[in-house]
């Protein structure tokens, strides 16, 4: 009787390893996502390319960020964009433009509107990164994308949760490396809006992240909006006065 | 008095062209404060009715939150209908209007726009919302002809639109432009769609919700008491806008006026100067024959004053039909008045009234008789016999 016991959970733990080998829980896998790329602070350096009607310019920022509700950023180069600065706390989103020496707070109809002429709004830079806080996952299958084998994750919104601007996501994840190498983001109404692609990702710190990204508003025409992540430290560590508004003048 | 009267009409007649030039500026400046006086009420009055018509009706009652200047407000301004607006609106004295930010993609472009939803069956504004009733693939919606010409959105055109839900989700749905209506008020008009209300309140999960409620035409009479978390917005809070535009453009065109006057009334001034200075003889002559001074300073004020008088004759002559031709055909607005957030369409008619003749021919009578007066105190120091020999003292 023993051995017949022994038997059966020896197969029954075969049989889940399997399933857990072939599809894990998609929760699962978007807390390895946020996993592998949260940390509680990080600086980066990005160039952002716009594509527009009248040909294309790139912008290079630093951003300051701490968890996920705050983060600061200051545009660098070009010089007509140089000293321009965004602070977000929480929920709330300020810049600050050097050219008129005033702080803004982006609101309302203000954070529909597209950040420097991107295929971003203020919204997007709004969301919480960590998908797991906001979002069920389920595993609708795999497939390959961009050269690598992938996860693909169906993310619907969770219930009760407010102010979460895509209903659905659908996410192809990288199964060895635990990121997102592409991302459509659906209306509630099924519509696609936004597409987010990764062209290359990079080792840093023993961590996945994707350093060249298209970011595409599926509704508005061109070709989208290309970040490249130049630099990024983990767990780097930065000052308190950093993420006040006092800092947006300095 | 009669004697002063004749005298003084007789000497007005016999200064030949001096008096007509005077009389013909003069005319010119009555008929030109009149016209543009009336043009200036009557922008006001036009965009007081057809914004009536086509927007406020007889008052509206806002959502609590609601500023229209304040767009931060826009998303927290929508609440259920309470039950007295319900029972107006199931009545049809008063219809709801939801409004929700969005951002619409017309022709491959992002634009910020305003979805606004309305009943399709209202009739409380004049916005042509039957044309939300028709059905197809995409859902109808309604544009101005401002808001084509800035979209190049036609009838027929599908556009998407994207909002956020009161629970802050994204949707996206596409809607077939059903017409493209021409009115007079850019505030319906401008960056705005116009789709059924039940549609919009189902989309952004607003079920029973509304910003405003418009009450109809003269309703304010009749309404409920103060309604909880609903400000009842009357005409006068309304249209204050237009009334301070007109208040402007009037203290405005004032300074035209007051320019115009002063060269006619410069032209009467000279002209009583160079009267008593020619007329020094004459003067002499009248009082060594009785004439006290004052009686002399009345016939030349008086001589002054007809200046005005047979100028408003002669204003009338031409002032006449051109007020009256103008009131006909009225003045065509240049297509560009569109965009200055005014209403008031294609052509402009003016309004002219009995008060508005009545008082600036006053004014000219007044200014006049005061202007034709002060270069005549000179004759009071004037002695007769110096005078009777051609000289002033």
């Amino acid at each position: 009787m023993k051995k017949f016991t022994l038997v059966v959970c020896l197969l029954t733990a075969g049989l889940f390893l399997g399933l857990e080998a072939q599809a894990p829980d998609g929760d699962w896998i978007i807390q390895k996502m946020d996993e592998n790329f949260g940390s509680d602070n990080k600086i980066y350096v990005g160039t952002m390319t716009v594509h527009g009607r009248r040909g294309s310019r790139t912008i290079t920022s630093k951003s300051w960020l701490r968890g996920v509700d705050q983060s600061f950023t200051e545009f660098l180069s070009p010089p007509r964009e140089a000293g321009t600065k965004m602070l977000k706390l929480e929920d709330e989103l300020w810049t600050y433009s050097p050219s008129t020496d005033r702080i803004i707070r982006i609101s309302g109809h203000m954070l529909r509107q597209s950040v420097m002429g991107s295929d971003l709004s203020y919204e997007d830079m709004m969301e919480d990164p960590e998908l797991s806080n906001i979002y069920d996952a389920q595993v609708a299958g795999d497939e390959i994308m961009a050269e690598r084998d992938c996860w693909v994750l169906e993310l619907v919104a969770k219930e009760g949760n407010k102010d979460i601007a895509y209903h659905t996501r659908k996410v192809w994840v990288d199964k060895e490396r635990f990121i997102s190498l592409r991302e459509d983001r659906f209306a509630r109404s099924g519509k696609l809006l936004k597409t987010t692609e990764v062209l290359k990702v990079l080792q840093m710190e023993g961590r996945w992240i994707p350093s060249h990204i298209v970011f595409k508003d599926v509704l508005k025409g061109g070709k989208g909006t290309e970040m490249v992540i130049e630099s990024m430290d983990f767990d780097a560590d930065i000052p308190d006065y950093v993420f006040s508004k006092a800092s947006l003048r300095r | 008095m009669r004697t002063l009267f004749k005298l003084a009409l007789r000497n007005l007649l016999g200064a030949g062209v001096r008096t007509w030039l005077n009389v013909g500026v003069l005319s010119f400046a009555f008929v030109a404060i009149i016209w543009m006086q009336s043009f200036n009420l009557g922008i006001g009055e036009q965009a007081m009715r057809q914004q009536a018509a086509a927007e406020y009706a007889g008052g509206q009652y806002w959502q609590a939150a609601y500023d229209p200047y304040d767009p931060l407000t826009l998303e927290d301004s929508h609440g259920v209908l309470p039950d007295p607006l319900q029972a107006m609106v199931a009545q049809q004295k008063a219809t709801p209007i939801l409004i929700v930010q969005a951002t619409a993609y017309p022709n491959g472009r992002m634009m910020s726009a305003m979805l606004k939803g309305i009943d399709p069956g209202q009739e409380i504004i004049s916005l042509p919302s039957r044309f939300l009733e028709q059905e197809g693939e995409e859902l109808p919606a309604l544009i101005g002809s401002r808001m084509s010409a800035s979209t190049g959105l036609k009838v027929g055109d599908v556009v998407t639109i994207r909002w956020r839900d009161a629970d802050g989700v994204f949707d996206a749905q596409e809607f077939r432009i059903a017409q493209v209506f021409r009115i007079a008020v850019p505030s319906i008009d401008q960056g705005q769609f116009w789709i059924a209300l039940d549609t919009l309140q189902d989309l952004t999960r607003m079920e029973g919700e509304a910003t405003m409620v418009v009450v109809e035409k003269d309703g304010d009479k009749d309404l409920p008491g103060s309604v909880s978390g609903w400000v009842f917005r009357d005409m006068d809070f309304l249209m204050k806008d237009i009334m301070a535009l007109v208040k402007q453009k009037t203290v405005g065109s004032s300074i035209f006026y007051f320019v115009l006057l002063f060269l006619a009334m410069l032209a009467i001034f000279d002209t009583q100067i160079f009267s008593i200075f020619k007329r020094k003889r004459e003067i002499g002559t009248l009082m060594a024959l009785g004439l006290t001074r004052s009686r002399v300073i009345a016939m030349f004020t008086l001589e002054g004053i007809m200046h005005s008088v047979l100028a408003a004759g002669v204003a009338a002559v031409y002032g006449i039909p051109l007020l009256m031709y103008s009131n006909k055909v009225g003045w065509a607005m240049p297509g560009a008045m569109d965009s200055y957030g005014f209403a008031i369409g294609d052509t402009l008619y003016p309004a002219i009234t009995a008060g508005l003749i009545v008082g600036t021919v006053l004014l000219v009578l007044t200014v006049t008789t005061i202007v034709s007066y002060l270069p005549t105190r000179r004759i009071a120091k004037l002695e007769p016999t110096e005078a009777l020999r051609g000289k002033m003292t």
